[in-house]
C-alpha cells in the first residue's frame, strides 16, 4: 500500500458541534472499497463476516475517495469522544493519526472544549484544519467565527469550508482538503513491526481484537507477535481493516494502515490499549511513548440489582477494561447493597457512560452509589489514606487533618451570564482566579473549584444558569486542605451506608436537608412510618418522614377480573423485587441514584 | 357431581357511568336480540366449546350481571333460563341461587313480576348512595326516589333476598351522608349489602377527571368510612363475610362465594370469564366477533392453564377475602402438601406484621390485614 494515498485522522469539536453529523456525512460520500479490492472479491469475505453476525462500534472507519486529481485515497476516520471526561481517550485516539479536522459551530464559535481538543491534538503533533459547521442556522455568523479561530487558536481558517452537515452543504471541499492538508503517513514499511493497540474490544468468536495504527513494518497471518508491554506472545490469525460496522480481513497491514489484528488472545488483559504490538522475531527497538496512566477521578460503588449476577458484574467490568483503561475497579462490600465493586473514573460523565454501557451491552440491572472523590485522610500517627468509599473513613478522633482535590476550571460563557456563573462558582466554594473578554461578548473565566462540587450536578446547573450559553473544562490542580465531615444517612433508624458520603462542614447542612426530601419522595409509603434522616457523627441534622401507608386493598374481585387482578398483584411483587431490603425498610434502587441529582431549585 | 356456577353477561346499558370499567354498551332492541340469540347458541354448545360433560356439573348457581341484565325484557331473560335448563343438571330448583343485577330506573312492577316467574329468586339492586347529589356525582340514571319505588315493587313481585349494591369514597360523599345511605337500606330490609370504595379505573372518564385526587375523600377519609361501615352494618345484623359484602346470617351470595372458593364456573356472554378445571378462560370482547361465532375457541381473548403454584396463589388470595379466611386442611387436600411447606415465610412474616391471624386451622386477615390486603395478597404470588 502507498503510504501517501492514506489519510488518517480524526473529528475534533465542542459537543454538539456536529461531529458524529460530519462523520457520517463523510463515510456516506466516499466508498468502502477501492476497485482493486472489489475485484479481488473481498465482498465475499464480507459476506461471511455478516453470517458470522459480528459487528464493531464504529471505533474507527477506512472509506475510500476518488478525489479530484483521480487518484484514490484511503480514509481512516477515528472516532474521538467529545467531553472533557475523556481526554484521555481523546489522545490515545489522536496518537492512531496524523491530522485531525477541527468542528466549530458557526453560531456559537469556539467553546472551552473546542480549546481543549485544539490543545491536545497540537501536543500530538496533529495538522489541524477548521471547518465552520451549522452555516445553514439563521443565527450563523461564519466571518465572525474565522476571525475568532484565528485569532483565539491562531490557525489559518480563512479557507475553512463553510458547511452544513445536517443538510450535506459543503462536504466535498472537506473531502478535498482532507487529501490536501492532512499529511501522509511517514512510516517505514521495512523496518520491524511496530503498531499501536489505540482501542481494542473482546467477541466470543475472535478473542480479543486490537485495533492497531501500523508505525513502521508489516504484519500478516501467521507473524508472531510480541506485546511489548504485557510481555504477551501469539501468532496472528486474521488482520484486516474497518467497513462500516464491518470487519474486512486482508492480506497484510503495513506502514502507515489502520486495521485491527486478531491472534487467538484470550486473556482480554493481554492486548492493553496504549501498548505497542512488535514482531516476535524481529522486534523494533523501542515501545512507542504509549499513553500517560490517567488517574481516576471519581470513584462510586457500583452493585447489581441481582445479587446473584455479582460474576456477570465482574466478567462485565473486566471486558469493558478492555477498551477503557481508564475504568478501573476492585471488589467491595456494602451492608446495604451487597457484593459489587467500587469503580474509578475518570469524571461523572465517564461513570454514566460505563453504567450505561453495562446496563445496555451487558445487559445488567445496577446500582450504584453517590460518586466520591479520592480524599487524603492524615492521621493522628502520620499515616496518610487515600479515601474512595466514605464508609472508609477513619474515626475523627485518629484523623488529623483531610485534604480533597482542587481543579483549574475554564468557562467560557456570553457576557449576559457572567453574573449567573459566577455566583454559581462561588456558592461551589471556587475561588475566583481571572476573567478575560475573548471578544466583546464572550468572556474565558477562571476558577478554582474543588472536584467533589463539581460530580453533582455541576454540568446541569451550568447549562440551566447560562440557558446552555456556557461551556466548562478543567484539569486537576492539586489537593488542598479542607474542614470535610462524613454525611450519613439513616432510614428508619438504620445506617445506609450505600448512602454516606463526604461534603464540606458548610455544605453538610443543607446537602443532607435535600437528600432527606429527595428520599422521602422516592421511598414508597409503607405499613409504618419511616423517618429519614441526615446525621453528622452522632448529630441528626435533618429529619424527614414518609408516612404510613393507610390502605392498599381492591375493594373488589369476582369471577371477571381474577386474571387482571392476579396481574396486579404480580406487577405489585415484582416492583418490590426490584428494591433494596434494609433493616424492614424496602427502597427503590433508584433512590440511590436520584440523591445525586438534587435540584437545583428545589 | 361437581358444583358449578354460571354467570351470564348482559354488556347493555342505557348510558355507560364515569366510573364504570365493565364490559358494556348502549343497545337499541335489535342488537338485544341477535345478543340473546347468540348466547343461547353458546350455552347449548358449551360441552363442545369447553370440552366437558355436561353430566359432570351440577349448577349452584346463576348470575346475570352487567351491565344492566334489567333492560332485558322477562321474555329474553326466559329464553336464556329455559337454554340452562335444557342443557345442564339443576340441583334441586329451591336450592339454586338466581340473581339478577338491575339498575333502579330500569325496572316495572311488569318486568319483576317476569322475572320472578322466570326463575329469578334474588335480585340486587345498584343503589350506590341514597344522596341525590351524589348519584349525580356519579353520573346515575336515577334517583333516590325510583330506587325506594323499585325496592317496593321487588317485595310486591316476591323477592325476599334482595342485595343492594352502596358505595364508599364518592366525591363529596361525607360520614353523615353514608350513615344516611346506610340507615335508608337496612331499613328496607335487605338481606345483602355490597360496599365498595369507588375505584378509579384505567381507561374511565373517572380516572382522567380525578387524577390529581382532588375531590376525592382522601386515603384516611376512605378508611375511615369503611371502617364506619363495618361497624354501622354488623350492629345491625349484617354481618362481613367478605372485604366488601355484608349480609343477614345464610344469606351471604352462593355464586360470590364460588368464585372465591375458586369452585368451577362458566361465563356466557361478551368478555364472559370461566374457570374450567383450573383452566381459566375469557371470550372476547369485540361485539361483533361474539355474535359471529359465539362457540368458537378462536374468539377467547385469555385461556390460561394454571399450574400448581397458581392454584395456590389463588387459593390463598381469593380465600382470604373471605372472612372465614383459608382451612389449612382444605388447602391440603386441594394440593397434598401442608401450607406450612409452602408458605411458612410469608405467613411468619405477615402474622409477625399483625396482618394474619391462625386460629384452628384457619388463617384470617385482621383489621389491619384488610387495610393492606394486597400487600398480604402479593405474598403468596
Amino acid at each position: 500500500m502507498d503510504q501517501s494515498r492514506i489519510r488518517n485522522f480524526c473529528i475534533i469539536a465542542h459537543i454538539d458541534h456536529g461531529k458524529s453529523t460530519l462523520a457520517d456525512r463523510i463515510i456516506e460520500s466516499t466508498g468502502l472499497l477501492t476497485s482493486r479490492e472489489m475485484q479481488a472479491q473481498v465482498l465475499d469475505n464480507m459476506d461471511l463476516e455478516r453470517e458470522r453476525g459480528i459487528t464493531i462500534k464504529s471505533q474507527a472507519v477506512r472509506t475510500v475517495y476518488k478525489a479530484k486529481d483521480g487518484k484514490e485515497y484511503i480514509f481512516n476516520l477515528i472516532d474521538t469522544p467529545g467531553h472533557v471526561d475523556f481526554n484521555y481517550e481523546v489522545s490515545r485516539s489522536l496518537a492512531a493519526c496524523d491530522g485531525a479536522i477541527l468542528v466549530v459551530d458557526a453560531a456559537q464559535g469556539i467553546e472551552a472544549q473546542t480549546l481543549a481538543n485544539v490543545y491536545l491534538a497540537l501536543d500530538h503533533d496533529l495538522d489541524v484544519f477548521p471547518v465552520i459547521n451549522k452555516i445553514d442556522l439563521p443565527s450563523a455568523e461564519p466571518d465572525r467565527v474565522v476571525n475568532e479561530i484565528e485569532d483565539v487558536i491562531g490557525i489559518e481558517a480563512q479557507d475553512a469550508p463553510r458547511i452544513s452537515a445536517k443538510n450535506g452543504i459543503g462536504i466535498d471541499e472537506v473531502l478535498e482538503q482532507i487529501v490536501t492538508k492532512i499529511p501522509a503517513p511517514k512510516g517505514d514499511p521495512g523496518k520491524p513491526l511496530k503498531a499501536l493497540i489505540f482501542d481494542s474490544l473482546y467477541d466470543s468468536y475472535k478473542g480479543a481484537i486490537a485495533f492497531v495504527r501500523l508505525m513502521d513494518g508489516r504484519v500478516s497471518k501467521g507473524t508472531p507477535i510480541k506485546m511489548m508491554a504485557t510481555g504477551a506472545t501469539a501468532e496472528v490469525v486474521e488482520v484486516g481493516y474497518f467497513g462500516a460496522g464491518q470487519f474486512i480481513p486482508c492480506d497484510e497491514l503495513s506502514a502507515g494502515m489502520v486495521g485491527y489484528i486478531t491472534a487467538s488472545i484470550k486473556n482480554v488483559r493481554d492486548t492493553a490499549v496504549g501498548d505497542t504490538i512488535t514482531n516476535a522475531a524481529k522486534p523494533c527497538d523501542e515501545a512507542l511513548p504509549g499513553y500517560k496512566k490517567v488517574l481516576s477521578m471519581v470513584y462510586c460503588g457500583m452493585y447489581p440489582a441481582d445479587g446473584a449476577k455479582y460474576p456477570d458484574l465482574r466478567d462485565a467490568l473486566e471486558k469493558l477494561q478492555l477498551n477503557d483503561a481508564s475504568l478501573n475497579y476492585e471488589p467491595e462490600t456494602s451492608v446495604a447493597l451487597g457484593f459489587g465493586f467500587r469503580c474509578g473514573f475518570l469524571g461523572l460523565l465517564h461513570l454514566e457512560v460505563v453504567q450505561e454501557r453495562l446496563e445496555r451491552e451487558y445487559n445488567l440491572d445496577l446500582v450504584t452509589t453517590a460518586p466520591s472523590v479520592i480524599y487524603k485522610v492524615h492521621k493522628t500517627d502520620g499515616e496518610v489514606i487515600d479515601l474512595t468509599n466514605p464508609t472508609n473513613l477513619p474515626d475523627p478522633s485518629v484523623i488529623d487533618y483531610m485534604e480533597e482535590p482542587i481543579v483549574d476550571a475554564e468557562i467560557m460563557v456570553t457576557k449576559d451570564f457572567v453574573g449567573p456563573i459566577m455566583e454559581l462558582c462561588q456558592e461551589r466554594r471556587g475561588r475566583y482566579v481571572s476573567m478575560e473578554y475573548m471578544e466583546e461578548t464572550r468572556a474565558l473565566l477562571k476558577y478554582e473549584l474543588p472536584l467533589n462540587e463539581i460530580i453533582y450536578d455541576f454540568f446541569d446547573a451550568l447549562k440551566s444558569r447560562s440557558r446552555g450559553y456556557a461551556s466548562f473544562d478543567y484539569e486537576m490542580k492539586g489537593y488542598e486542605k479542607s474542614d470535610l465531615v462524613k454525611l450519613d444517612i439513616l432510614i428508619n433508624k438504620e445506617e445506609v451506608d450505600a448512602l454516606s458520603f463526604i461534603v464540606h462542614a458548610e455544605s453538610a447542612y443543607e446537602r443532607g436537608r435535600r437528600m432527606c426530601e429527595r428520599l422521602k419522595d422516592e421511598i414508597p409509603r409503607h405499613l409504618f412510618e419511616i423517618p429519614i434522616q441526615a446525621a453528622v457523627g452522632s448529630k441528626i441534622i435533618a429529619r424527614e418522614t414518609v408516612k404510613a401507608m393507610r390502605k392498599d386493598v381492591l375493594a373488589k374481585c369476582y369471577g371477571g377480573d381474577i386474571t387482571r387482578k392476579k396481574k396486579l398483584l404480580e406487577k405489585q411483587k415484582e416492583g418490590k423485587k426490584r428494591m433494596r431490603q434494609i433493616g424492614n425498610v424496602e427502597i427503590p434502587q433508584k433512590a440511590f441514584m436520584s440523591v445525586l441529582k438534587l435540584d437545583e431549585d428545589k | 357431581m361437581r358444583p358449578l356456577g354460571i354467570y351470564i353477561h348482559v354488556p347493555f346499558c342505557v348510558r355507560k357511568c364515569g366510573y364504570c370499567d365493565f364490559l358494556s354498551m348502549p343497545s337499541g332492541k335489535e342488537g338485544m336480540d341477535d345478543y340473546i340469540f347468540a348466547l343461547i347458541e353458546e350455552i347449548k354448545g358449551y360441552g363442545e366449546k369447553y370440552k366437558c360433560e355436561g353430566s359432570e356439573y351440577e349448577v349452584k348457581s346463576v348470575y346475570i350481571g352487567g351491565g344492566t341484565p334489567s333492560l332485558l325484557l322477562p321474555d329474553a331473560v326466559g329464553r336464556v333460563m329455559d337454554s340452562l335448563h335444557e342443557t345442564f343438571a339443576f340441583a334441586n330448583d329451591k336450592g339454586v341461587e338466581v340473581t339478577l343485577e338491575s339498575n333502579p330506573g330500569t325496572v316495572t312492577m311488569a318486568s319483576l313480576n317476569g322475572y320472578v316467574k322466570c326463575g329469578i329468586n334474588r335480585l340486587s339492586i345498584g343503589l350506590q348512595s341514597a344522596n341525590d347529589n351524589e348519584l349525580k356525582t356519579l353520573g346515575r340514571i336515577h334517583d333516590s326516589a325510583a330506587f325506594f319505588k323499585a325496592f317496593d315493587m321487588a317485595v310486591d313481585a316476591g323477592f325476599e333476598n334482595i342485595n343492594v349494591d352502596i358505595m364508599t369514597a364518592i366525591p363529596g360523599q361525607t360520614l353523615n351522608s353514608l350513615e344516611n345511605t346506610l340507615k335508608t337500606v337496612t331499613g328496607l330490609g335487605c338481606t345483602h349489602i355490597s360496599a365498595y370504595s369507588l375505584i378509579l379505573e384505567e381507561g374511565t372518564p373517572f380516572y382522567e377527571k380525578y387524577s390529581s385526587k382532588e375531590g376525592l375523600p382522601d386515603e384516611d377519609e376512605e378508611r375511615e368510612m369503611y371502617h364506619f361501615t363495618v361497624s354501622y352494618l354488623e350492629r345491625r345484623g349484617y354481618l362481613r363475610y367478605e372485604i366488601s359484602n355484608f349480609s343477614l346470617p345464610g344469606y351471604e351470595s352462593r355464586h360470590n362465594t364460588a368464585y372465591w372458593e375458586r369452585d368451577d364456573y362458566i361465563g356466557f356472554g361478551l368478555g364472559a370469564s370461566s374457570l374450567i378445571k383450573d383452566t381459566r378462560y375469557k371470550n372476547t370482547a369485540i361485539m361483533k366477533e361474539y355474535i359471529m361465532s359465539p362457540l368458537s375457541r378462536d374468539i377467547f381473548s385469555e385461556q390460561i392453564t394454571l399450574s400448581g403454584r397458581d392454584r395456590m396463589a389463588e387459593y390463598m388470595f381469593l380465600g382470604l377475602r373471605m372472612s372465614r379466611g383459608v382451612s389449612e386442611d382444605g388447602f391440603k387436600k386441594e394440593f397434598l402438601t401442608g401450607i406450612d411447606g409452602i408458605y411458612k415465610n410469608e405467613l411468619d412474616a405477615l402474622k409477625r406484621d399483625g396482618l394474619i391471624l391462625r386460629d384452628s386451622g384457619r388463617i384470617k386477615l385482621t383489621e389491619k390485614g384488610i387495610d393492606y390486603g394486597n400487600y398480604v395478597f402479593s405474598r403468596f404470588l
